[in-house]
């Protein structure tokens, strides 16, 4: 066989050299992408009856979704945890922390950073660990550090705690972003708007935001993608109490294993896919629509 | 408008290099001043220190008649227009223009007037819609002087004006800059490492080295009396002849010869001796130095003709086109009455009167 591709392989062997990894693709993401659509349409459960014979629903189990107040409590904590954690969280302080460490001193620049980064790079059951055991109620360090013994802040402010977790997690990217973005920013632009008596406000305004417009908008994508599907709450609250921090990821779960109903849960995977295409896709236009 | 006074100004880097060292500078009302020297001179220090963007380490900067030295850049009333023109790319000519009316917050109307203003006299009349991307370099350096000057400043602080130009456009802006500063009339400091530059705009010319100010004169006086041989060196387009010389009781011996000595200095004083290569004429069988033709450079309306004489060194002349002498000739060049300088060998102070 003649090979017509540049690296002189030929069709046949080319495959051969990238079936192995389609094949891997196939069975760990294709497959079970496809099977949980599928299973979202039956009413497969764990256990009973049609954990043998799975009965065709059809789209039953998305209405039956929509009319769930615990869906919707989920979805409302999600869009909450997104917002108040990432959106808003992650972001300003990331590039709090940016801006000012840019003229700080070498030394205290590499600490702040190096900082931030541990609580991103910890594994997510450690960090978990030591956030319940500051929150604890007995004897955690926050209640000691605030002189407020007895506050189970996992179970009086669930929601408030993941957010404030979740920024305390995350901000490393964002501030890590930010930092090579605000390079980008050429000084003598910084410097003409300190020459005309520019305000702090208006210098990020007017010089540094729309340099690092296509910067915010990805980097708010990321977070609030990685922020949506997050499972770390779990480790946390495991969605308590009552429901009271069960974003949809948590939520999924809980139908799934908690519940054991498959099918219910994989159409609501569905619907989370959907609401990060959706998310994804408002950025995208902000981005298309440059300067 | 104002004068701009510095009194022992240092400014000193957090690293301990001293940019400006104990200056003592006066630039008077309206003057087109140039600070000159090579890179790492301190003459962009001591601009920004002028400005506000460095501090000042000891010493005072004085605009008007107000002691500036702590205050915000913002509040001196003085403005700049950067090397790279520093223009925000994200907005039309028209409202980088009126940038500094914005950040007053004056109104829309008045900024729009204002831009349309300034833009017209500095010809960018249509070009207020276009971003900066959308200009040519000569143009984007003028929305950059219209930036300046859109506001009434006291000051006008230019960095390197014409460094990012190409050849052929640096000509034509340096005749507009010296336009619109006499019409402007606005003290005006600028900073260049182009002896060229400082002699065609400056009323002016401080050269610096290692931040301190080795000579401040008219263009005149910096190119025709250096008063060091750094300046000599550093200025003009062909370097000053430096040779070593002695003063005898017969004269001036220098390469050979003897030539007719400027000053009464006791004998056997070791010298540097100076001449422009544009003040030494070809004088057949006159006094003055010979020597042997080695090269000829065309310079186009004139060659710098380079002479080897007798005891190695090499002297350089400019010839008038078509009189150039041929290659291996013998010939004797003279300097000019009164062109040529002696230098103290040791400091490089100039010496003669």
């Amino acid at each position: 066989m003649r090979a017509t591709d540049s690296a002189g392989l030929g069709r046949g062997r080319a495959l051969a050299f990238v079936a192995p990894a389609l094949v891997l693709i196939g069975i760990f993401l294709v497959f079970p992408a496809l099977w949980s659509i599928y299973i979202g349409l039956t009413d497969y459960a764990l256990t009973g009856p049609s954990s043998v014979n799975p009965r065709l629903v059809g789209t039953g189990n998305i209405t039956g979704a929509l009319s769930d107040p615990l869906f919707g409590n989920s979805l409302w904590l999600t869009l909450l945890f997104v917002f108040g954690s990432a959106l808003i969280g992650q972001n300003v302080l990331g590039f709090t922390l940016a801006w000012s460490l840019r003229g700080a001193r070498r030394g205290l620049r590499r600490l702040v950073e190096g900082l931030v980064l541990l609580a991103w790079i910890l594994p997510s059951t450690v960090v978990a660990y030591l956030w319940v055991a500051v929150l604890d109620r007995d004897g955690g360090t926050l209640n000691a550090l605030l002189n407020t013994p007895g506050t189970a802040w996992l179970v009086q402010y669930p929601m408030a705690s993941l957010i404030v977790f979740n920024l305390w997690r995350g901000t490393a990217f964002s501030m890590l972003l930010y930092s090579s973005a605000l390079n980008v920013v050429p000084p003598s632009q910084l410097e003409t708007a300190r020459m005309v008596g520019a305000g702090r406000f208006s210098t990020l305004k007017d010089v540094v935001f729309p340099h690092i417009r296509g910067h915010v908008l990805t980097n708010t994508l990321l977070i609030s993608l990685w922020t949506a599907n997050d499972f770390t709450p779990f480790l946390l609250t495991s969605g308590g109490p009552d429901h009271r921090s069960e974003t949809l990821p948590v939520f999924i779960y809980q139908q799934a294993l908690g519940s054991g109903a498959l099918g219910y849960a994989s159409a609501i995977s569905l619907l989370l896919l959907l609401v990060n295409l959706v998310i994804a896709l408002v950025y995208l236009r902000l981005l298309r629509r440059r300067g | 408008m104002a004068q701009i006074k510095t009194a022992g100004l240092s400014t000193v880097y957090p690293n301990g290099v001293r940019a400006v060292d104990a200056l003592d500078l006066e630039i008077a009302d309206g003057e087109f001043f140039a600070l000159l020297g090579p890179s790492g001179c301190g003459k962009t220090t001591l601009l920004r220190t002028i400005a506000g963007l460095e501090q000042a380490s000891e010493g005072t900067v004085t605009i008007g008649d107000k002691d500036m030295t702590a205050t915000d850049p913002g509040r001196r009333k003085v403005a700049m227009v950067f090397q790279d023109y520093a223009l925000f790319p994200h907005m039309t000519v028209a409202e980088n223009i009126a940038y500094p009316l914005k950040v007053r917050r004056h109104p829309k109307p008045r900024q729009r007037e204002v831009a349309e203003r300034t833009a017209a006299s500095l010809s960018l009349g249509g070009l207020l819609e276009r971003r900066p991307g959308q200009l040519s370099g000569g143009q984007q350096q003028r929305v950059a002087l219209a930036r300046a000057v859109a506001v009434d400043a006291d000051v006008l602080l230019l960095d390197e004006p014409l460094s990012n130009l190409d050849a052929r456009l640096r000509l034509e802006a340096r005749t507009f800059l010296k336009r619109l500063q006499k019409e402007l009339g606005i003290t005006t400091v600028f900073v260049t490492h182009d002896q060229a530059e400082a002699l065609a705009l400056a009323d002016r010319i401080a050269v610096m080295e290692s931040g301190r100010i080795r000579q401040l004169g008219t263009p005149r006086e910096v190119f025709g009396r250096p008063a060091d041989t750094f300046v000599a060196n550093f200025i003009g387009s062909t370097p000053m002849n430096l040779l070593d010389g002695t003063v005898t009781d017969r004269g001036l011996a220098v390469a050979g010869a003897i030539l007719p000595s400027p000053t009464d200095l006791p004998d056997n004083t070791m010298v540097t001796v100076g001449v422009r290569p544009e003040y030494l004429a070809l004088e057949p069988g006159g006094q003055g130095i010979t020597g042997t033709v080695s090269t000829v450079e065309n310079l186009g309306v004139s060659s710098l003709v380079t002479l080897e004489c007798p005891d190695g060194s090499l002297l350089g002349l400019t010839v008038r086109e078509q009189h150039e002498p041929a290659i291996g000739s013998e010939v004797t060049a003279a300097p000019d009455p009164g062109r040529v300088l002696l230098y103290d060998k040791e400091s490089g102070a100039l010496l003669s009167s």
